[in-house]
């Protein structure tokens, strides 16, 4: 074990993946000599070189389609757009083509492909740079998507998926690259996309968090505790396929639930969770499922209006102390 | 048949203004020739080859078009189902293209694929299941008319967002040279789907990273209804390499033995040196851009005209005159696809619908062994 950010744990999953399987190459823009845009890909070409490594033009429908089409005779693609922001010039191929071809085909064309780089809120870089995608990608059959909010989580995650025989999205949170973890250095160390993870353990109420929400809920945690609430933190780590049976056994035991998210609310990951619960565990509610989303704005410039725009940890706090009754 | 290179066609866009003179030239410089221009320039390609594969190519072109017919009859009566875009008019573009190519070459193309898969060795059978929704199908029922695909001899489908397969094949190409191998990939595709970026964004990489890719431009001159004159700017297609630096050729596509040329040049630069190649086809459909248009965007007249240079009339032309094919042997080959066709449809007819277990398998290939449902 070792501590080290996000960074360098997605660092160690893609150089341990890459040397493990000669079918495995990464692609994207600056990947390769520019060591990455947030290098995460840093000293890659160095040791695997430009083979394996490749720097790409600005074209994301085209490389996206060409590492898909990869992925049709063998090879393990990994494509990093430089932000998911990017990665809407790309849905054509992610969608039409990575998530469909194995259904389409009669099961004859699976796509081994992850796409991974940043997503979700950043610094001050207004609407088009700043934005949460997941529940656009998680709509989709055939597709996987991946939120990891610990190093630890990054790097077993990241594993897995380059493992995996399906396309996987795997979104890293922008803000969250220098953040630091306890991290495996075991070769084989990974984490199964579709298990949730119990960041905390409660009995009052339960918070699901993932992603840059997942430290916010942890701290709202502890002030509640502070004020003779316990809460129960899930982080469901993979968006699809979604361990709904951890979080309805955390329900049925707290019996009051917050979903914390900073993407937009309407047509959200929350809103499908809060859908399952009611499904699954209404006679077990003790009041209304809340969610505590990101504002339902494009993401603004300026600093005092983005702070408005992400939920923080007061808002998790007073969500949990609405659906406790306490106020 | 004209090789173009890149100096030449910066040569001839400098004195070029933006009044559409470009236009004109590019129009002026592929006229369509007449039937008997087309068919002696097949006839002075016949003897390069042996009988039996004109046979075979000949059988080829015979075999798509009595298996469209039936098709379409089949569409008529209710047993094929969604959108049934027909290649009739167009078999030698398919045909002639995929004859120079190995069985472990790889095909790519669009919704409109019914003679490329069969060319590419995908039986008759599987096809027609595939367009009767039924369990026998090359894709188990799944994929219908645009989306045929068969692992075993590389066809790769059947993609039907127009100018999709372009990136998907530049993948497929760029993979056989990752892996080392000599394939190339065939990628087939629509004037229509030119203006679409992935065509520009492939051919930028493909020509950067050198992949054994063979872009074939299906140019049959209407984009569904619409002409190619009122949707693109420069109509000389095979001029657009010229912006990629890759090597390019305009074929006239009503002759099989042109295609198959001109295919063959490709395949020895791509499996040679792993250069990618843009053939620009001049083809025409002869039917409506599928089976539910009228086609009131072109005139009776203008389908004749093209009627008379019909790639297979043209082919049995010239292998008869040739003496290459006796009367006896197209009857024979004529009996012998019947019987094909009959067997698909019999196959079609009797095998059962998909079983409704199917509905929810082969979404993931790796379980989700968690715990959603």
């Amino acid at each position: 074990m070792a501590l080290v950010t996000m960074r360098e744990a997605l660092n160690q999953a893609l150089r341990e993946e890459m040397r493990r399987d000669e079918n495995v190459f990464l692609m994207g823009e600056e990947v390769a000599e520019y060591q990455g845009a947030y290098k995460v890909t840093k000293g890659l070409l160095e040791e695997l070189g430009p083979k394996r490594v490749i720097d790409t033009p600005i074209t994301e429908l085209g490389f996206a389609g060409l590492g898909v089409g990869a992925a049709m005779v063998g090879l393990r693609p990994i494509v990093e757009f430089m932000t998911f922001n990017f990665s809407i010039l790309a849905t054509d191929q992610i969608i039409n083509s990575a998530a469909k071809m194995l259904y389409m085909s009669g099961g004859q064309f699976k796509i081994p492909i992850v796409f991974r780089g940043p997503g979700g809120s950043a610094f001050q870089v207004s609407s088009q740079h700043s934005q949460a995608l997941e529940s656009w990608f998680a709509y989709f059959p055939g597709l996987k998507v991946v939120m990891p909010s610990t190093p630890a989580d990054a790097k077993g995650l990241l594993k897995s998926s380059i493992r995996d025989d399906d396309p996987v999205i795997f979104i890293e949170q922008e803000r969250m690259y220098g953040n630091k973890g306890e991290v495996s250095d075991d070769p084989d160390f990974l984490i199964p996309l579709g298990v949730a993870d119990i960041k905390r353990e409660g009995t009052d109420a339960t918070i699901v968090a993932r992603s840059l929400m997942v430290p916010v809920a942890l701290k709202a945690a502890e002030k509640l505790q502070e004020q003779g609430v316990s809460c129960e933190v899930v982080d469901p780590r993979t968006i699809r396929p979604l361990d709904i049976d951890t979080i309805i056994q955390s329900v049925k035991k707290t019996n009051r639930v917050v979903i914390a998210e900073e993407s937009h609310p309407f047509c959200g990951v929350a809103a499908e969770i809060s859908a399952e619960i009611m499904e699954r565990a209404f006679d077990y509610l003790d009041a209304p499922v809340k969610r505590v989303s990101g504002g339902d704005v494009p993401m603004p410039y300026a600093k005092n209006l983005e702070e408005l725009a992400i939920p923080n940890v007061d808002q998790i706090v007073a969500a949990v102390r609405e659906v406790a009754y306490l106020d | 048949m004209r090789e173009r290179k890149p100096e030449a066609s910066r040569a001839a866009a400098e004195d070029t203004s933006a009044t559409g003179v470009l236009d004109q030239k590019a129009s002026a410089a592929h006229p369509p020739e007449s039937p008997a221009a087309l068919k002696s320039a097949q006839k002075s390609r016949l003897h390069d080859l042996d009988r039996d594969t004109l046979v075979d190519i000949y059988h080829q072109m015979v075999l798509a078009r009595r298996f469209e017919e039936k098709a379409a009859e089949s569409y008529s009566a209710g047993k094929i189902g969604g959108f049934c875009h027909l290649y009739i008019g167009q078999e030698a573009v398919a045909i002639g293209a995929i004859s120079a190519i190995r069985k472990d070459d790889y095909v790519l193309t669009s919704y409109r694929e019914h003679a490329h898969a069969l060319a590419k060795g995908m039986t008759p059978e599987s096809v027609m299941a595939e367009l009767y929704g039924k369990a026998a199908g090359c894709s188990k029922g799944k994929g219908g008319s645009m989306h045929m695909f068969d692992k075993e001899v590389g066809f790769l489908g059947g993609h039907a967002i127009v100018g999709g397969q372009i990136p998907l094949a530049t993948g497929v190409a760029f993979a056989s040279k990752y892996q080392g191998t000599d394939q190339v990939t065939l990628c087939f595709f629509g004037e229509a789907a030119v203006n679409q970026g992935a065509f520009h964004e492939s051919l930028n990489m493909a020509q950067l990273w050198k992949v054994p890719c063979i872009y074939i431009c299906e140019n049959n001159q209407y984009g569904m209804g619409t002409s190619l004159k009122r949707a693109m700017s420069v109509l000389d297609i095979s001029q657009k390499s010229c912006a990629y630096d890759i090597a390019a050729e305009f074929v006239d596509g009503m002759d099989v033995l042109a295609v198959r040329e001109a295919t063959l040049r490709a395949v020895e630069r791509a499996r040679k040196d792993y250069l990618p190649t843009l053939l620009e086809v001049r083809t025409y459909r002869f039917m409506g851009h599928s089976m539910s248009d009228p086609g009131n965007y072109r005139t009776r007249a203008e389908i004749e005209q093209h009627q008379e240079r019909d790639p297979i009339k043209l082919f049995t032309a010239s292998l008869k005159e040739e003496g290459v094919m006796s009367d006896a042997d197209f009857q024979q080959v004529e009996a012998r696809v019947k019987e094909q066709v009959e067997q698909a449809v019999r196959v079609a007819d009797e095998s059962p619908l998909p079983d409704p277990s199917e509905l929810y398998t082969d979404i993931y290939a790796t379980p989700l062994n968690a715990t959603h449902d």
